[in-house]
């Protein structure tokens, strides 16, 4: 996926307005399957996997020993017995070597990421779109929710989540359908006012949302507590690697902990590894920094010692050794109106 | 993409044009596509001394910042205030409207090292 087809802000308005397609196929796919498949991905992966139906997906974490993040990933029961996990492009090996040393042998682990593309179709015409491709008395999936349906001859994997804060999908394929998807989404769009959207739009639009990005937000010295992630952590879950830590973590209460924050006036936007300060006293890193397409103004999250991490606080932010006004704020940042 | 016979060219992409004692910089409309959606300008100080190469101005993107250098060693005797509000200035008027400062330089023999037109034109093709 390129940073921008035309421009970052044209392709942000367009899924915020009406509807844009990302080419995600970058993504990883990782298939776990067989009777004990679901027990075992339960003690790898930090939500409880056992509260999914068939066809149901959720947000969840793979962790290591410290309780840091190796994985933000989306894990969805496909089959009684058989669970999708999608991850980030660029962790997809990682996941699976870390999750292959930890296998039982009768548990079968493939990664499939060669053999799928996939598109994120994101905006509120999404559901217009999704009957213009699909035929008009075909209903979407439920939100989370994983269903496949017939396209010209083949099968398309329809998610029904993103990235952006909007209403969406996104849509798995085997890799030689890719082009005839993308082509006929951007056909069937192209009324709808649908724009192609790319690394830049992606990255403002989830920024507004305050969804975190791994490599940036999140990491291996990170863990989802201090992320503020907590809701997808199960501590009632008997056994899951990093368990213990994160139970440490939350009785003594997280050191730092990701807040989002706002510039209070016209200037630079925030970028990663500025840093924060409150009353001179350095508090803090932003991980993530931008200028709104959709409220105009600089904002962007970061890590802040948790004294200083209370939502309202002023703080400042460095920028070529000037500080700019910047209010922590609640999250997500932006709200449709 | 546009590439005036008129001006002079760095390899980072700013563009010079002479006037007398004094040249006038920007960014190139090749530059302005690459980085699209220029959202803020951090423009020199007047009176700064700068030598060539220095990063003596800042241009950001939605998507990162990036410094811009004097072509030349000079001294900043103007600034383009009109991006302060209206940074877009530049995607819009690059050679134009969108000029970022004049420096006045030391020596005019140090326009020598720069580009022409149709050496900046390969170095972006």
């Amino acid at each position: 996926m390129p940073v921008q087809y035309t421009s970052i802000i044209e392709e942000h308005q367009a899924v915020r307005n009406n509807i844009g397609i990302f080419d995600i196929s970058h993504m990883g796919q990782l298939l776990v399957s067989g009777p004990a498949a679901g027990g075992w991905l339960n003690t790898m992966l930090t939500n409880n996997i056992d509260k999914l139906e068939v066809d149901q997906g959720q947000y969840t974490f793979l962790l290591n020993e410290r309780g840091g993040i190796i994985d933000d990933l989306i894990a969805y029961r496909i089959d009684e017995e058989k669970f999708l996990l999608v991850v980030n492009a660029s962790r997809t090996d990682e996941d699976f070597a870390w999750l292959d040393r930890h296998r039982p042998k009768h548990v079968p682990l493939t990664n499939r990421s060669a053999d799928f593309g996939g598109v994120a179709i994101q905006g509120p015409r999404v559901v217009e779109l999704f009957h213009a491709l699909f035929g008009k008395n075909v209903d979407l999936p439920a939100r989370n929710h994983i269903v496949d349906f017939p396209f010209d001859g083949t099968k398309v994997s329809i998610a029904r989540t993103g990235y952006t804060g909007e209403d969406g999908i996104e849509a798995f394929f085997r890799t030689r359908d890719a082009v005839k998807f993308w082509n006929a989404a951007l056909e069937k769009g192209k009324p709808l006012g649908i724009k192609p959207c790319g690394l830049g739009a992606r990255d403002t639009l989830r920024l507004e949302m305050c969804y975190p990005l791994n490599g940036s937000d999140l990491s291996p010295e990170r863990n989802p507590i201090e992320a503020g992630l907590g809701f997808f952590v199960d501590l009632t879950k008997p056994n899951f690697v990093g368990r213990e830590v994160l139970l440490r973590i939350k009785q003594s209460g997280p050191q730092q902990k990701l807040v989002s924050f706002r510039m209070k006036e016209k200037g630079p936007p925030p970028r990663p590894h500025y840093s924060v300060f409150d009353n001179g006293e350095r508090i803090g890193e932003v991980t993530s920094g931008t200028l709104s397409p959709s409220l105009n103004y600089g904002i962007g999250m970061g890590y802040i010692d948790v004294p200083h991490a209370g939502i309202g606080t002023d703080i400042d932010i460095e920028i070529r050794e000037r500080k700019f006004p910047a209010t922590i704020e609640k999250k997500p940042l932006y709200k449709k109106s | 993409m546009n590439v005036p016979d008129d001006l002079l060219y760095t390899e980072s992409h700013e563009w010079i044009k002479r006037e007398g004692d004094k040249i006038r910089v920007g960014i190139t409309d090749h530059a302005q596509s690459e980085l699209t959606d220029i959202v803020y300008v951090e423009l020199p100080k007047m009176d700064r001394q700068a030598n060539a190469k220095e990063t003596i101005a800042v241009v950001e993107s939605v998507k990162a910042a990036s410094d811009i250098y004097a072509p030349v060693k000079g001294t900043v005797v103007e600034v383009n205030k009109a991006l302060e509000p209206d940074p877009g200035l530049i995607n819009r008027e690059p050679y134009g409207e969108g000029w970022i400062f004049v420096l006045k330089i030391d020596n005019a023999d140090d326009l020598k090292q720069l580009k022409d037109a149709a050496a900046y034109s390969k170095q972006i093709t």
